[in-house]
């Protein structure tokens, strides 16, 4: 990742200046919204972890669109628009993207219908087992169990 | 029995698959340059000021009429200075306007970069504060876009352009643009 910083991308020098923040509840939401997008440089972090100037650039541009009175939902599709899906921790369900909602589920499904299946041979076994005792007529029951 | 005896090795297999498959996938270095979603729809507009004339605005609209190659980067940018030789050698061959995106840069120290290596662009564009980057969905330097005629874009290029990513990727594209004039 570094690396790839370093080698093919570089980024301008940060920029400290601050946001500030007209009220707590501005800020509560500035926060929830920002842990949700990804930065687009770094990819591994949140544009409210990141250091990365564009994550500076985002954040300021974020901040900008919910005063201008924009919903969650419009600010996150204007990032969409312009840097893709990947600007977002929660993609939208979508063909693309069903298996990452829903893979989870169906391998969870698939490990319960494989236990149920192992259990309901092992109780046929165990009942086909007691009927050849019963058949034999009690001969082995001083058999371990 | 016989059937659960191979289900761990079943297991085990559909899991090696798995895995083999995201070490396979992942095997591009490129993979971490995002797609950009901008492919095929109208470069987004803007009007900015050209790095070599005070007080000059350029707009997207004035840029319509024949294709050019939007090339981001800024003095801060070590890939950009390995890029400009050859972005220099393919601006020579004028197939097309080469257009610099100047971004979050001081003047004199773009102007001194330029003064210092050569200055490839057809124009010089300048974004200080980088609002217009975020709509073209830029987030590093260098970074590269191709727009037709009808300002359209049409391919992006992030990090920096070889000889081989101009000739197996941007010429290609260049040629059917030029087609669709």
């Amino acid at each position: 990742m570094l690396a790839f910083a370093l080698t093919l991308q570089a980024q301008p020098a940060n920029d400290p200046t601050p946001l500030r923040f007209n009220d707590r509840s501005e800020e509560v939401r500035f926060h929830d919204l920002v842990a949700e997008l990804r930065c687009v440089m770094c990819q591994n972090q949140s544009l409210a972890d990141s250091n990365a100037q564009i994550a500076h650039d985002l954040r300021r541009e974020v901040l900008q669109l919910m005063r201008q009175g924009k919903s969650d939902r419009e600010i996150k599709d204007f990032l969409v628009a312009r840097y893709g899906e990947f600007v977002l921790y929660r993609p939208q369900v979508e063909s693309k993207t069903w298996l990452l909602w829903f893979g989870p589920l169906l391998v969870l499904l698939a490990g319960g219908a494989v236990v149920a299946g192992v259990v309901r041979s092992r109780a046929r076994a165990a009942r086909a087992q007691g009927n050849a005792h019963t058949d034999s007529g009690n001969a082995d029951d001083n058999e371990e169990w | 029995m016989n059937k659960s005896r191979w289900l761990p090795l079943a297991v085990f297999a559909a899991l090696a698959v798995l895995l083999a498959a995201g070490v396979w996938l992942s095997r591009n270095p490129d993979r971490e340059a995002l797609p950009s979603p901008l492919i095929g729809k109208p470069a987004p507009a803007f009007s900015l000021p050209v790095l070599h004339e005070a007080g000059r605005l350029v707009s997207s609209e004035q840029l319509r009429g024949s294709p050019y190659l939007l090339n981001v980067w800024g003095s801060w940018c070590p890939a950009c200075r390995d890029e400009h030789p050859v972005l220099t050698r393919f601006a020579e061959t004028k197939r097309v306007r080469v257009i610099g995106f100047n971004w979050k840069d001081e003047h004199p120290d773009a102007l001194r970069w330029l003064e210092q290596y050569g200055n490839p662009y057809w124009l010089v564009l300048t974004d200080y504060e980088g609002k217009v980057a975020i709509d073209w969905g830029i987030y590093g330097a260098p970074e590269t876009f191709l727009v037709d005629a009808r300002g359209v874009v049409r391919w992006k290029h992030v990090g920096p352009m070889s000889e081989a990513t101009i000739r197996d990727e941007l010429l290609p594209v260049l040629a059917e643009v030029e087609k669709t004039r």
